[in-house]
């Protein structure tokens, strides 16, 4: 048989969500926020709630999600996404309300909004996108970047004795009443793609269940800011973020799927 | 005995040539061209077109969303 006899639309078994505008994504090449950003609009256009469905995008580069998600999207600033996230879903309980962040957002400017939304289990679901390092300002150390790790402001490696240890916010997050489900997964393979989708899905779902905050952390590469290719970066971080960041559910509910 | 055979269609101007499909394609399927994109990136191709079996695998964790995937069961 040939090629272009298989490329038939009855053939088709997989495509780009119908949900992302076709906008390029501003992200470097191999980003694992791309695959991020991709996963959650396939989430969202399976469980059909692209009309009821709002996000709130972080100040990082993952900033321009209004410019590729065709459902609405608030623009929050620097670090206070969970909160604005908090405000819509008090308005608008029935809305599916996300916030997408990266770690500096989350993990540092945002700390304190992202521990009191989850404490108070505001019925949200927060994607966490934790690449060790504020990618956008040109990969700079974050409260999250691992010891001895090189950055451009740690440019002989992270010394916990003067610059502290990185923070866990996830281990943090799981320990407070509020938040019913948090995990920590990945999207350097496929598989590790398959289970982040899962998880996905359920953060998404526990929103209906109404039983308060949802936590997804997805370790990442951020290969410009670590100055390796993709596919060393992915090594790299399975090597050295991995073990600091192990991947696994931290907190399920009983009754979620 | 019945065969699955698979096929990718990779948009050449979403694509960045980041190669992650390429080192996660189990058959080793892809390969990035020898002509680059309007941006000037080399993008991905079917070197090895044959041996596609629709996986999905390339289409799921490339960053850009710029695979799609067919598969089809062919009877012999
Ligand atoms: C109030 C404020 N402080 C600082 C900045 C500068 N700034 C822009 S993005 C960013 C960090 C982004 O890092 P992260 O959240 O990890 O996202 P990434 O880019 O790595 O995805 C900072 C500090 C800003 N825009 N606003
Ligand atoms: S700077 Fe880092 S996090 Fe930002 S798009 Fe590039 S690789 Fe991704
Ligand atoms: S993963 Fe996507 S963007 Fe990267 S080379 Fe393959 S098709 Fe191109
Ligand atoms: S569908 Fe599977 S076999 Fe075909 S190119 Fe993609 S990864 Fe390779």
């Amino acid at each position: 048989m040939e090629v272009q006899e298989i490329i038939n639309e009855k053939n088709l078994v997989y495509q780009p969500s119908k949900l992302l505008t076709g906008a390029a994504f501003n992200f470097c090449p191999g980003c694992g926020h791309g695959t991020v950003v991709r996963l959650v609009m396939e989430v969202v256009e399976e469980m059909d709630i692209q009309s009821d469905v709002i996000g709130i995008s972080p100040v990082g580069c993952s900033v321009l999600l209004y410019d590729f998600y065709n459902i609405d999207v608030i623009q929050a600033a620097h670090g206070r996404a969970t909160a604005v996230a908090t405000g819509l879903k008090r308005v608008l309980p029935d809305k599916f309300v996300f916030t997408y962040q990266g770690d500096g957002d989350l993990a540092a400017i945002g700390t304190g909004e992202t521990i009191h939304a989850c404490n108070r289990g505001e019925n949200i679901t927060v994607i966490y996108v934790n690449n060790g390092t504020y990618g956008m300002t040109g990969g700079q150390m974050a409260p999250t970047t691992i010891p001895g790790m090189k950055t451009s402001t740690s440019p002989r490696g992270r010394d916990v004795a003067t610059m502290g240890h990185p923070l866990r916010i996830t281990d943090i997050v799981a320990s407070l009443d509020g938040a019913c489900y948090v995990t920590r997964q990945a999207v350097h393979t496929p598989a590790a793609v398959r289970k982040t989708k899962r998880a996905l899905r359920t953060a998404f779902e526990n929103q209906k269940l109404k039983r308060g905050t949802s936590f997804v952390e997805v370790v990442c590469s951020c290969h410009s800011g670590w100055k390796m290719t993709p596919l060393q970066s992915n090594r790299w971080m399975e090597e050295n973020m991995f073990p600091y960041y192990p991947l696994g559910d931290l907190k399920v509910m009983n009754g979620q799927t | 005995m019945a065969k699955i055979r698979g096929a990718i269609v990779v948009d050449a101007e979403r694509c960045k040539g980041c190669s992650v499909c390429v080192a996660n394609c189990p058959q080793q399927v892809i390969a990035l061209g020898k002509t680059v994109n309007s941006k000037g990136y080399y993008y991905a191709e079917m070197a090895f077109a044959d041996k596609c079996t629709g996986c999905v695998n390339c289409a799921i964790i490339c960053p850009d969303g710029a695979i799609s995937v067919y598969r089809v069961k062919v009877e012999n």
